[in-house]
């Protein structure tokens, strides 16, 4: 069976190139970069290296890169670290549509006495920045406001909101994760203060992440340790994987055009086929302002993880935010924040492409995917009511 | 990815008995859109009253569109009386396990089922009579009693897999938690008394048993604490014994033999065993 795999969002294949430069590390040069000898030495060499095609990608001094395990641990450290760093105050912003590895550490927060924002998205996933400007105080100690949504690929408005942000002179934290690769980002012109990426959304390993830390910005490490990465995050580098980093980001600021002009069209095709193809479907998310390689859409009176296991046996790996696909209840914190009618939410499913991704793999979709929803409908009782009540039944 | 059985991948890639009969004699019908999946069962009876036609359509995931297709198989045929006792669990069952955070599928096949035969037989939905505990999800303390008795449930969590109830917002964990504890202490007293079936025993084999027993299940927890027990001699249906190390000076060594080392006895070897402490 052929494996069409459109769950980029998820994780992505780890470039050949990018494996290539990391497997020396694993096997003859092994030394450790901290090593006074030659053998750490040439070791700590190349890891700078890494460390500077990461900071060139981002638009960064060399110096403001630490490398971490995961985009969790880049929002973690952020966001715990910040904290620390201004212990009297008490006040954190966010919004409602946040991953868990921010979401969560704000219901963490919460219990242990902050005082939490979430700031709410419109129907297309947008923020009101009224809001923000009305929930900042004397109190607040950060600002984290993710760049682009993992679910529906809306953008945020990252350098607006950061004005607003560092008019009060707030430290400005943004989980990057699913934006780097797939558009532009310049530190050098930003009003970010932090922000947090993970290797393995673009074509690295699992296992490595970055936080960007701008000079001047107030940090307490959040990983105790030795004098690693200026001492912002204890324990010995993983070398192979800053090294795979440094490849990765490297391919992916020379792929950046691709990913805004062929992997966006394969996705407005996809898209446009599916809704052309298949009544009853909504796309979910501002289609503006919106990540070149997401697509979210939902087909209502049916449920997600059932499309998905269909999916899946033809060898399409998609995602769903159904609440049945993650082990919970309820359709996902997204969807729902967005106030994705019940009809829908709890059908909809996530496209996300790659530059791995083809013409005919879209087709593949497309062939597939209407005759799925039709079987799923002919099952449903909500179908056959809707098409009563529109006098079709 | 969940663990899904072979069955239930069949049942969910070729569901049977997919439809909905014409003037059904039972119409059952469960769940909603918010909720996540729901359920319309209909059935049709035979001359004899049992279940001659029975369709079903199903708004869910792979499991609930699979428990629904295991019902329908599972009671064509039955008279209502013995339809009415199909379980959940014979649902799961049928389908050779499913996740337990996925156990709320069979529980609304069963619920369905039950919704179907109340409609034939002109009953009230039941579902009127009782309090809504979970809000969300909009499960009564009814279903939520029945899942504990009927699952040996133990837990919110558990709560949670099997109907849903405290899957939202989890403002009624408290009450549900109460629930479980009313009907675990009702169905503590409605239980039998555990009375196991002990064999006549000769002396010899009764000495036996009783070493046996000392060795494997009474002196290592002693020994724990740094105490020891000796076997001095048994008389009938009296085991003399002795306290060593620790045990032997611990004020509490009355309660220990009493307590611990009869009922241990009167478990595994006979029940009117009394044992009685030899001072060395």
């Amino acid at each position: 069976m052929k494996t069409v795999y459109v769950d980029n969002n998820a994780t992505t294949k780890v470039a050949p190139e990018v494996l290539e430069a990391m497997l020396p590390y694993f096997s003859e040069l092994y030394g450790n970069p901290s090593s006074m000898h030659f053998f750490g030495g040439q070791v700590q060499k190349k890891m700078d290296e890494a460390r500077a095609k990461v900071a060139d990608f981002l638009g960064a001094d060399p110096s403001e890169i630490v490398f971490t395990s995961c985009g969790t641990e880049s929002d973690n450290a952020a966001i715990l670290g910040t904290l620390d760093s201004y212990p009297e105050k008490r006040h954190f912003i966010t919004t409602r549509v946040e991953h868990p590895a921010v979401g969560n550490v704000c219901s963490y927060l919460g219990r242990k006495g902050y005082r939490v924002t979430e700031l709410s998205v419109d129907r297309e996933g947008r923020l009101d920045l009224d809001e923000l400007r009305e929930a900042i105080t004397e109190d607040t100690a950060l600002v984290s406001i993710m760049y682009a949504n993992n679910e529906t690929g809306v953008i945020f408005p990252i350098e607006e909101i950061g004005e607003i942000v560092k008019e009060k002179g707030i430290p400005f934290h943004t989980d990057a994760v699913q934006a780097a690769g797939k558009i532009p980002l310049n530190m050098k012109k930003s009003t970010v203060d932090m922000l947090s990426i993970s290797g393995h959304k673009l074509h690295a390993p699992k296992g490595i992440g970055v936080l960007y830390i701008r000079k001047g910005t107030r940090f307490s490490p959040f990983m105790i340790g030795g004098h690693q990465e200026r001492g912002r995050r204890g324990g010995t580098e993983n070398v192979p994987y800053i090294i795979g980093l440094g490849k990765a980001c490297e391919l992916a600021k020379m792929h950046l055009d691709e990913e805004n002009t062929r992997v966006k069209a394969l996705r407005d095709y996809l898209e446009e086929k599916i809704l052309e193809k298949i009544p009853n479907t909504l796309v979910n998310g501002d289609r503006v302002n919106r990540l070149p390689n997401t697509l979210s859409v939902s087909f209502e009176y049916v449920e997600g993880e059932s499309i998905l296991l269909l999916l899946s046996d033809l060898g399409i790996c998609a995602s769903s935010g159904s609440a049945c696909t993650s082990g919970s209840l309820e359709p996902s914190h997204v969807l729902r924040a967005m106030g994705v009618p019940f009809t829908a939410a709890h059908g909809s499913i996530r496209f996300s492409l790659s530059i791995y991704n083809t013409k005919e793999e879209m087709d593949y979709i497309i062939e597939h995917l209407p005759p799925i929803i039709q079987k799923l409908r002919d099952i449903s009782p909500f179908w056959k009511d809707y098409l009563r009540s529109q006098g079709r039944g | 990815m969940w663990d899904y059985t072979e069955k239930v991948k069949d049942h969910f890639l070729n569901p049977r008995n997919v439809g909905e009969i014409e003037n059904p004699d039972g119409v059952g019908e469960v769940g909603s859109l918010a909720c996540g999946d729901a359920l319309r069962l209909t059935f049709k009876l035979d001359e004899n009253k049992r279940i001659k036609d029975v369709k079903f359509k199903t708004f869910g995931c792979a499991s609930a569109i699979a428990s629904s297709s295991a019902l329908t198989e599972i009671i064509k045929g039955m008279t209502l009386e013995e339809a009415e006792k199909v379980t959940n669990k014979d649902i799961a069952d049928y389908l050779g396990g499913l996740p337990e955070e996925k156990m709320h599928c069979s529980v609304m096949g069963r619920e369905a089922l039950e919704a179907a035969i109340a409609h034939y037989r002109g009953q009230k939905p039941v579902k009127e009579d009782f309090e809504i505990v979970c809000k969300c999800f909009g499960v009564t303390d009814r279903e939520i009693i029945k899942a504990v008795r009927e699952n040996d449930l133990k837990t919110v969590d558990q709560v949670t897999y099997y109907t849903k109830a405290g899957g939202g917002c989890g403002q009624c964990h408290p009450k549900i938690e109460a629930i479980i504890e009313k009907v675990r202490k009702e169905m503590e007293k409605e239980a039998p008394p555990r009375k196991l079936e002990k064999k006549r025993l000769t002396n010899l084999q009764r000495i036996k048993l009783i070493e046996e027993t000392l060795g494997r299940e009474i002196i290592p927890a002693l020994k724990a604490d740094g105490g020891d027990l000796d076997l001095i001699d048994v008389e009938g249906n009296k085991v003399l014994v002795a306290l060593r190390g620790k045990c032997s000076f611990c004020p509490s060594s009355g309660f220990t033999l009493k307590q611990y080392v009869e009922t241990k006895l009167r478990e595994f070897v006979s029940d009117d065993i009394e044992v009685e402490e030899v001072r060395p």
